[in-house]
């Protein structure tokens, strides 16, 4: 099963937490809002990252689905 | 300008005052008593005013922008008057301004400071903390705040809009006016009529300059954009510039200072970041979780009940974002700095449609500031008075906290 991670655009407000922290599966649009690359795949050895974008995001805009 | 006279805090739980001296010179155990006694304060000073200090009850508010508007955003004694720009657009758009106004104006702004745009301001930061610390470096003691901290913001930000580095010493007159003195610029009486006459005609010159000679940057951006093919109102172009450069500069110079004080005085701390760079970004969302600068206000919209208590139209609500980083029902170990904490979701940038249109650059200055000093002096220490003691660090009063001043001794 893929780990998968996604934005929810209602609630993303630009913090950038999840692109600083892993730039490998987010990108910021022109107005600094996030992203997620790839539709969202998580390789393997990026899934610590994945949890760690998640886990910093102060909105609560990013979710991980496995 | 008239000082407000505060008369001692006779009970925190009932007639707090963020301008009290025990407030600005440590609000943390004040915060903390109220949280688990009385997780919504009140007073009745500035005419009414309400402290909620959990991390839930600042986050609803925060989201909740039908029952509270953004119109003021610092606490004083006066509500908004007609003079000012009416919600929602307010005085200092977007900051002052509230849906769906708040969405165009912000928008408008967004791209200036997303992530690409300010890392091509880094490389001048940079060169900037550089040439600062060379002016210290035959020094064997240092003001850390006045020497270093606050100048980094003040040179990026009016870099940034295009005005001269040499009035520096202006800017820094009205953030104080703006921030310190708990007043707005914009009431009817007279020597505040002559701030904002001063003030509107400081913008109305870099204005000027800017239409007889267009260059890239923020102050040409404002003077080209449009809102629904329209250019923006002149009153709108001089309240950004207003926003600009009271949110973009006492907000990083505290946040840059309260990371070296913190440095300062942690030993341990200092040799992790020497021997680990790459906590360094770890390192820095702490800095900003523990000590973030800014507390908010709104203005109460409507009446609402929130944490059970009865808050009234036109009633004061502070936002402090720093009490509710603070919360041990959020955060583990709250009260602790862990400058390898890993998960952190801390709301030093406020939260929702107001996150802070400055926070990947107040994040790249914070960074770039503390990287450079800590290349420079891995190990420096809070310098000792004539007693031997610990030398007096003095915190800005006002909904910006940081330290205005740190002597620090250095090693030669």
């Amino acid at each position: 099963m893929l780990v998968r991670v996604h934005v929810d655009p209602d609630k993303c407000q630009g913090h950038n937490r999840c692109y600083a922290l892993a730039p490998e599966l987010f990108e910021v649009d022109d107005l600094g809002n996030a992203v997620e690359l790839n539709d969202g795949v998580v390789p393997g050895e990026l899934e610590h990252k994945a949890r760690l974008a998640v886990a910093n995001c102060p909105e609560y805009a990013i979710s991980i689905t496995e | 300008m008239t000082v407000n006279h505060h008369p001692p805090v006779a009970d925190w739980a009932t007639d707090f005052d963020h301008l009290d001296p025990v407030w600005v010179n440590n609000p943390f155990p004040i915060w903390d008593h109220l949280r688990q006694t009385c997780p919504v304060a009140h007073s009745d000073r500035y005419g009414g005013t309400w402290l909620p200090t959990t991390h839930e009850l600042v986050s609803a508010i925060a989201y909740d922008t039908e029952n509270f508007t953004s119109r003021a955003v610092v606490v004083s004694e006066t509500r908004p008057g007609p003079m000012d720009l009416p919600a929602p657009i307010g005085v200092a758009p977007p900051i002052s301004s509230d849906p769906p106004f708040h969405a165009m104006a912000r928008r408008l702004l967004l791209p200036a400071f997303a992530p690409r745009k300010i890392d091509a301001l880094e490389p001048f930061t940079r060169q900037l903390c550089n040439e600062l610390l060379d002016q210290i470096a035959s020094k064997s003691t240092a003001d850390a705040a006045v020497d270093y901290a606050q100048h980094i913001p003040l040179r990026v930000i009016a870099k940034m809009l295009g005005f001269p580095a040499t009035d520096a010493d202006y800017f820094r007159h009205v953030i104080h006016l703006v921030l310190e003195e708990g007043v707005t610029l914009s009431e009817e009486d007279d020597e505040r009529l002559v701030e904002q006459q001063a003030l509107d005609a400081y913008f109305d010159r870099q204005i000027d300059d800017h239409v007889a000679n267009p260059r890239d940057d923020l102050t040409s951006f404002l003077l080209e954009a449009e809102l629904d093919g329209n250019k923006l109102m002149r009153e709108h172009v001089r309240g950004t510039m207003l926003l600009i450069l009271v949110a973009g500069i006492d907000t990083t110079w505290s946040a840059i200072g309260s990371s070296l004080w913190h440095l300062a005085r942690h030993p341990e701390d200092r040799k992790r970041l020497a021997h680990e760079p790459e906590l360094m970004p770890f390192a820095i969302e702490e800095m900003l979780r523990a000590y973030a600068p800014v507390t908010m206000a709104r203005l109460v919209a409507k009446d609402v009940e929130i944490g059970g208590c009865p808050m009234k139209e036109g009633d004061w609500v502070l936002l402090p974002f720093p009490a509710a980083n603070r919360d041990p029902k959020f955060f583990d170990r709250a009260d602790e700095v862990v400058i390898d904490r890993e998960e952190n979701r801390h709301s030093a940038f406020g939260l929702g449609i107001h996150r802070c249109l400055g926070s990947n650059l107040a994040r790249m200055e914070l960074r770039v500031a503390v990287e450079e000093w800590m290349k420079r002096y891995p190990d420096f220490e809070i310098a000792e008075n004539s007693t031997g003691e610990e030398a007096t660090v003095t915190w800005a009063a006002g909904q910006v906290r940081g330290p205005r001043s740190i002597p620090v001794r250095l090693p030669v």
